[in-house]
């Protein structure tokens, strides 16, 4: 490396604070899991996020009892709610992936101390994304119609409705994320099963480490694997995002049908994904006293990510209206106009404001730096997120080419509940995620250290 | 088949360059049966103890190449062969909507391929192995490194071989009973 180049990196905020070895490292993660009580803290906001997800469960037996009556839905706004929580949910899963798997590739080893949770936040949004279009359906126990099987009907799904490639880019979407997390999880499995003193523990965590013993070989073919993992999961992730845009550009309705919608979509996806990281990050660094390992670099670096990410959304925002006056189809000049001045027009604009303007503070370092801005910042951003799929979904399908079928959507205590209580299920299960997995990658945080450098 | 008592000889270092030094001189003393564990993966060392052929790659481009198949004949099969239906007078074969799903099988076999292939070619799941039974052994997985020689090697025979491993100067040297 170019010796002032070097100068000028090591003057930033560290990847690790130094001072640490492989066991100091080792133990500090690991305690969390093994040694440490469960504090009061984490019994009442587990609890809190349990309360939750039981209200969702609430909410969807009622459904599955009276039907999709119960929620806002009408004609001609049959998507409501749940598509824009679904697409919402699976937006915020894909930080994750970007983090464990681009990153990855781009050789980024910053990634190293939060890829782990970030895939565990990808799982858990993505369990709560997959909720919604089940229970859309109207009739939830017939939904595995949405897979080819052989049934006594002889008739297969719809190849070319991108409503059904959804359905195979959100399963494998879902798999792969799931295997790419717990292949990372091996060694450190092998790791908590040599260092835990109860026998269940022991047990449990031998049986998930599958008998790793972290032979040279074993390591060989396991970063052949990952890589090849990462490389895979990389054209899948903007794949997801891509095909969930489909199912609306790919219709002819005004403010759906256009070309702009998969680039972004990924970004704003990547945004509110990392809005995300940020807002549990932030929180998480501060209990655990993890502030070593997730440094002001890795705020930073999220910040970044999400003002460039950011500004990819705004620039979609700004050809939509450019469209909307260039292609001069008066249905589309319509929908511009009708977000602006409409009856959905304060939603649209606190989506601008949420998603464009104030995330411009991120130009400033002192914000970029701070973790309560950061934390606030997040929270306006995934709003900002949600306000956006809400425009896209209601006000596209509330005013279409036919006065005659415009109409409103409102909705009921019980899609609030319902997207509500998802938000405690994703809670409760990082939660639970943090006690009883290591919640940083032990093994490749050890890479980070000088000593794992081998001197000839 | 008489089994030898003893599994090997194994050897603890302190840290990675010197268990890469050990592994090397260990290969070029003639000990082929050899194998070196550590906490974390070290770039080169499969290559110290004489591992040459990873599969894996291979394994995911088969995976890869049977799900791409199996994603594009699943869907001419079901829309133009058993069950043509004509929709919005699209032709029945129509392969541009075709590419998506065939896309994601491509990933999803591919994937599971490498995480399986990975597993199966490493022997794992495997919860029990003789290096277990070393108590030194469970550091490493936290910051502990080690070289063993199996007894099976042909150059193994119990006196020389410690002799030898102990010129390597290693933290400690333990019998690993089979």
């Amino acid at each position: 490396m170019d010796e002032q180049y070097k100068a000028t990196v090591d003057t930033q905020a560290p990847v690790m604070e130094p001072g640490y070895t492989f066991g100091t490292v080792t133990e500090k993660i690991s305690a969390i899991v093994l040694t440490r009580p469960a504090s009061n803290g984490w019994f009442i906001g587990f609890g809190i996020a349990f309360l939750l997800t039981m209200m969702m469960l609430y909410a969807i037996g009622y459904l599955f009892l009276k039907g999709v009556g119960i929620w806002g839905v009408t004609i001609p706004i049959g998507w409501g709610f749940a598509i824009v929580n679904f697409v919402w949910w699976i937006g915020i899963g894909h930080a994750g992936t970007l983090i464990s798997a681009i990153l990855l590739l781009l050789r980024q080893s910053w990634r190293n101390s939060i890829n782990r949770f970030a895939e565990a936040m990808t799982l858990f949004a993505v369990a709560c994304a997959g909720i919604f279009p089940a229970i859309h359906v109207g009739r939830p126990w017939l939904a595995y119609w949405l897979f080819p099987y052989p049934s006594t009907m002889g008739v297969w799904p719809q190849f070319r409705s991108p409503l059904i490639w959804d359905v195979f880019a959100v399963s494998t979407y879902a798999t792969i994320s799931a295997l790419f997390w717990f292949i990372g999880l091996i060694p450190d499995m092998a790791t908590l099963r040599d260092r835990a003193t109860h026998p269940a523990a022991r047990i449990i965590y031998g049986m998930l480490s599958m008998g790793w013993r972290g032979s040279a070989r074993h390591w060989h073919r396991y970063e052949t694997a990952y890589l090849l993992l990462a490389g895979l999961a990389t054209p899948l992730v903007l794949s997801v995002h891509t095909v969930v845009s489909f199912d609306f550009a790919v219709g002819i309705v005004p403010g759906w049908h256009t070309t702009i919608f998969p680039p972004y979509f990924v970004a704003g996806a990547i945004y509110s994904g990392f809005a995300m990281v940020l807002m549990l990050a932030i929180p998480i660094r501060k209990i655990y006293n993890l502030e070593d390992f997730i440094t002001e670099l890795h705020l930073q670096n999220a910040a970044k990510v999400m003002l460039a990410t950011g500004l990819i959304v705004a620039y979609g925002y700004g050809i939509e209206a450019f469209m909307g006056w260039y292609s001069g189809d008066r249905y589309d000049a319509f929908t511009i106009w009708n977000r602006l001045h409409g009856p959905y027009a304060v939603p649209y604009w606190s989506l601008l404001i949420c998603n464009i303007f104030i995330p411009q503070l991120l130009w400033i370092k002192k914000m970029r730096t701070s973790p309560l801005a950061l934390f606030l910042l997040s929270g306006v951003i995934l709003v900002g997120m949600w306000l956006e799929r809400f425009i896209i979904v209601v006000v596209s399908l509330h005013r279409d080419f036919l006065t005659s079928s415009w109409g409103m959507y409102y909705p009921t205590r019980w899609d609030w509940m319902t997207y509500i209580g998802t938000i405690g299920m994703f809670l409760a299960a990082m939660f639970l995620f943090l006690r009883l997995l290591p919640a940083i990658s032990i093994f490749e945080m050890r890479t980070l250290l000088p000593e794992a450098e081998v001197k000839e | 088949m008489k089994r030898d008592p003893v599994y090997g000889i194994m050897a603890e270092f302190d840290s990675a360059t010197a268990l890469v030094e050990a592994a090397r001189h260990t290969h070029q003393a003639g000990y082929n049966k050899i194998d070196a564990y550590s906490p974390f993966p070290i770039e080169g060392l499969a290559e110290e103890i004489g591992f040459h052929r990873d599969e894996v790659p291979l394994v995911v481009l088969i995976g890869g190449i049977v799900g791409g198949l199996t994603g594009y004949l699943m869907q001419y099969w079901m829309s133009a062969v058993d069950y043509p239906l004509n929709i919005g007078g699209k032709p029945y074969h129509s392969w541009p909507a075709f590419i998506v799903i065939t896309f994601e099988m491509t990933i999803l076999f591919a994937g599971i391929s490498a995480v399986l292939g990975m597993l199966a070619l490493n022997g794992l799941p495997m919860p029990y192995h003789p290096v277990f039974n070393v108590p030194r052994f469970s550091s490493a997985s936290k910051d502990r490194f080690f070289l063993i020689v199996f007894s099976s090697d042909p150059k193994y025979d119990p006196a020389g071989t410690r002799g030898f491993l102990q010129s390597l100067k290693p933290r400690s040297i333990s019998e690993v009973p089979s």
